[in-house]
């Protein structure tokens, strides 16, 4: 599977070169493509009107979608923030001035007219900055959607408040892992007692931080 | 030519990320206070039955449930 996608990739690269570029698709990126789809597939409604054109052409799926919502020409004031668990939303639409996400490649600012990104989250501390309130979030792990109208969709497994968490319990798992890791054998053990020290370090340093 | 993207130490040690996600969440909800702790608890219990298929017909299922049997 790997090696079809390594392929794909040479052969999206190598335009210029006049051989490859016959054999090349061009498919276009998802922003390019037309999100208005109301009028429906004209192909299809042409076929139709030839085979019976006193009956109206059936709706496809794609017309009772809501075309994407337009990116804004001017810069947006505020930044739209879904914040969402597996089993709640904890902010749905809220307008807020800033968000800081906790990215793999490490913390990350999201405010209004963000170039659009899709980011991993570790486990860490996400706030929501609206005015002169911080709310502070501890997150397990997820994913965050910057979209170009200023739209940030954040999506967790688990979120607490940090007056939530229980420090002994903490300090308990940390010391734990950190002996699992030492006394670990196999790479699955390693790899569970790495993540069990990478969970309780960041609890810590998001209770004391 | 091998992709030479990063592996994160979880997925080189055959995990896969939905796992990596899973145990994160769950050692999160075990750092919680109560009661809050509990409700956490409760909210992710699952009982749900399991089969295999052999011949085009269900072998004997195998129930998995966190809750005890009443």
């Amino acid at each position: 599977m790997f090696r079809q996608v390594a392929h794909r990739l040479l052969t999206r690269s190598t335009t210029n070169h006049s051989a490859c570029a016959a054999a090349t698709i061009l498919r276009p990126y998802s922003t390019d493509v037309s999100t208005d789809a109301s009028s429906g597939d004209s192909a299809f409604v042409e076929a139709w009107k030839k085979v019976a054109p006193n009956i109206d052409p059936p709706k496809t799926p794609i017309q009772f979608m809501e075309p994407r919502p337009p990116t804004p020409s001017t810069l947006p004031s505020k930044l739209t923030v879904n914040f969402v668990l597996p089993y709640a939303a904890e902010l749905s639409k809220a307008e807020v001035d800033m968000v800081i996400v906790p990215a793999t490649t490490g913390q990350m600012g999201i405010l209004p007219g963000h170039v659009p990104t899709i980011a991993e989250l570790k486990p860490g501390l996400l706030s929501v900055h609206e005015g002169n309130d911080v709310k502070k979030y501890f997150i397990s792990s997820g994913f965050a959607f910057v979209h170009s109208n200023s739209y940030a969709d954040i999506l967790a497994v688990e979120a607490i408040p940090l007056d939530r968490i229980d420090p002994a319990q903490v300090q308990k798992g940390l010391s734990e892992f950190t002996q699992k890791l030492n006394s670990a054998s196999t790479d699955l053990d390693k790899a569970e007692a790495q993540i069990g020290v990478d969970v309780h370090s960041a609890l810590n340093s998001a209770l004391t931080g | 030519m091998a992709s030479t993207a990063a592996v994160p130490f979880w997925r080189s040690a055959g995990m896969t990320y939905i796992t990596y996600s899973n145990i994160c969440a769950n050692l999160v909800r075990n750092c919680l206070k109560e009661p809050y702790k509990s409700e956490a608890i409760n909210r992710e219990k699952v009982h749900f039955s399991v089969s295999k298929w052999a011949d085009g017909k269900p072998q004997k299922p195998t129930i998995r449930s966190d809750t005890p049997e009443a």
